[in-house]
């Protein structure tokens, strides 16, 4: 994760940003349709705004977020203290410049940092819903980030931008909401989920629901967390987010605090130690039913698959201009997926940028100071601005 | 590749001038090899085209991004396959030729995707390089051609004479061909033009199928 050193004190951060931090409770008088058919009334979004709205509304850029990341793309992180996830790219002279752009950041559906989630409280039980919670996918997500942007007044945002399950989420927005984007920025992911990424996140839900303390979901009945399950989850997820390079660099077979091996079943390795971290800092953070819902929403994320078996399908003639990033040592969406994408969208006679960055930081490389990414979504946002005749005077 | 610092007075080189000559406006165009997207930015300002871009350099695509250019990272000899037919009026192959491993089946991928192709390529057959050659009995190195046979990215020269013999071994028509000379001065020549042959640095060729 980026450091960023001598961050200012949050409040500092709040007034430069222009931040807003709020939760809205949306599809009141008409309830979310969902893909599985069922329906979600009154639901929560958590979300921020850094930056002002301009005053044609045509500034705005939606960020979309990961797996496991939330609304605090910039603040830092209530729990952890860390600074936002994109701190790194989003602020004021930033490559996604909060002094041009309004940016939005929601919590997804299913999430738990104070979007409807299986740990909401379902207003049918007065319970959480916990597994009574439908089983959501990424389509569901987006439409509902459409009823926030709808609520905010954005008929049009200028772009969307995410990377992972959040460029999933910038695709589908550009694919089913062609009129609601003038450009998009998938970065580091995929139209379809592939099996190997499917049997990665059965591995994390087995391991959640293999633990007594996940009570057959209904832990928060209990007081009790799947501490240890929800922590395996993340250590073999977190594997997968580097690559074999970047963890001989960091830490190779050196040893923990140690001298020799111990013949035991300590951690031993540095790189054993380091994961034990990784994992036990997210449970502190995230819910594990959330976890369950989320992974299983990027499973069934397969755009070919819903017209057609061709994914050109899905963007004919759209509107929306393309940049697709990859990074060259990402195992989880590799550039083939990315390759994919371009193949349908100049089949689809979109407008499409594509670049492959040179990187042995693995899938992780989104979230990085990587010059050639920054670069490179900088030069797209400025050529974009211009072609849509931006303006950054006026403010409302 | 062989470069030649001349430039018209659009600003931008002469071999591109004669190139966005050739094409007409508001058509489709897309520039394999496009480099940093000169020819495609003065295409789209000029011509008003509805331009995309491919360059197997990283450097190159972000330059051209960052022109709000639609270019992909990509290689002619491997993704033009992805574009699908009649896609574009224009496929430019710009002094890339030389470089791919299989200039036929590139072209013949040019005239798949394009209505027309737009070919140029240093002449090998330019009294320099044939002179080098006779009087050093080296392989021509010079500001035409500057690089030595060990570490030249152009792998398949050609001369005029050969170009206009594959287009008629693919039976593919030519529509204009051009050559500019050393001092920058641009020619219309016949297919069969030994004079082209041996004073054209560089030729352009208009394709159609």
């Amino acid at each position: 994760m980026p450091n960023i050193s001598a961050t200012p004190a949050p409040d500092a951060l709040r007034t430069r940003l222009n931040a807003v931090e709020a939760t809205v409770t949306l599809c009141v008088d008409e309830p979310l349709r969902l893909d599985s058919g069922e329906t979600l009334g009154a639901v929560d979004v958590a979300y921020h705004t850094y930056g002002r709205l301009n005053a044609d509304r045509s500034n705005a850029i939606v960020v979309c977020h990961a797996l496991t990341g939330d609304q605090f793309a910039v603040l830092p992180h209530p729990v952890t203290g860390k600074p936002g996830w994109w701190a790194n790219l989003i602020g004021p002279g930033k490559i996604v410049d909060t002094d041009k752009y309004f940016i939005i950041c929601s919590n997804v559906l299913g999430g738990c940092m104070g979007t409807t989630g299986p740990k909401s409280i379902n207003p049918a039980t007065g319970q959480p819903y916990m597994l009574d919670f439908p089983v959501i996918t990424v389509g569901d997500m987006v439409r509902l980030q459409m009823k926030l942007l709808d609520y905010l007044g954005v008929d049009r945002a200028f772009a969307a931008i995410g990377g992972s399950m959040g460029g999933m989420q910038v695709l589908q927005m550009a694919s089913a909401y062609p009129e609601r984007l003038f450009c998009a920025l998938p970065i580091a992911t995929c139209a379809r989920y592939s099996a190997q990424n499917i049997a990665f996140d059965e591995v994390g839900r087995q391991a959640i629901m293999a633990d007594p303390e996940w009570c057959e979901g209904k832990y928060l009945l209990e007081n009790r967390v799947p501490h240890k399950g929800l922590a395996v989850a993340r250590m073999a997820a977190h594997i997968t987010y580097l690559s074999e390079a970047a963890l001989t660099r960091k830490f190779g077979r050196k040893l923990q605090d140690k001298e020799r091996i111990g013949f035991g079943f300590e951690a031993d390795f540095e790189v054993e130690s380091y994961l034990r971290h990784q994992g036990s800092t997210f449970v502190e953070r995230f819910d594990a039913n959330s976890y369950l819902y989320i992974t299983r929403a990027m499973d069934y994320f397969d755009m070919p698959g819903e017209h057609g078996g061709h994914l050109s399908k899905a963007f004919m003639n759209t509107p929306v201009r393309f940049c697709l990033i990859s990074f060259t040592s990402d195992w989880l969406f590799p550039t083939s997926d990315s390759q994919a994408i371009v193949r349908a969208l100049n089949a689809a006679a979109a407008s499409v940028s594509f670049v492959e960055v040179q990187s042995d930081k693995g899938h992780d490389a989104f979230l990085l100071d990587e010059p050639e990414l920054h670069d490179t979504i900088r030069g797209f946002l400025d050529g974009m601005a211009r072609r849509a005749g931006l303006s950054f005077g006026e403010t409302r | 590749m062989a470069t030649t610092a001349n430039h018209s007075g659009t600003g931008i080189r002469i071999d591109l001038q004669i190139i966005a000559d050739m094409i007409e406006p508001n058509s489709r165009v897309l520039d394999v090899g496009c480099g940093d997207g000169e020819l495609l930015a003065y295409l789209q300002e000029s011509r008003e085209v509805d331009g995309r871009g491919m360059e197997l350099s990283m450097q190159g695509v972000q330059k051209a991004v960052a022109r709000g250019l639609a270019v992909i990272q990509g290689d002619a000899d491997t993704d033009l396959v992805d574009y699908p037919g009649d896609a574009f009026d224009y496929v430019i192959l710009s002094k890339t030729l030389q470089a791919t491993h299989n200039p036929r089946r590139v072209i013949e991928q040019m005239l798949r995707i394009g209505r027309h192709a737009i070919v140029s390529f240093p002449n090998f057959a330019h009294w320099r390089t044939r002179l080098d050659l006779i009087v050093k009995g080296r392989m021509p190195v010079n500001e035409l051609l500057p690089y030595s046979w060990y570490e030249t990215p152009n792998i398949h020269f050609c001369t005029i004479r050969d170009f206009v013999d594959l287009c008629r071994e693919m039976d593919v028509g030519i529509k204009a061909s051009l050559s500019l000379d050393a001092a920058g001065e641009v020619q219309k020549f016949t297919a069969d033009s030994r004079w082209a042959n041996l004073f054209g640095v560089d030729a352009v060729f208009l394709l159609g199928k």
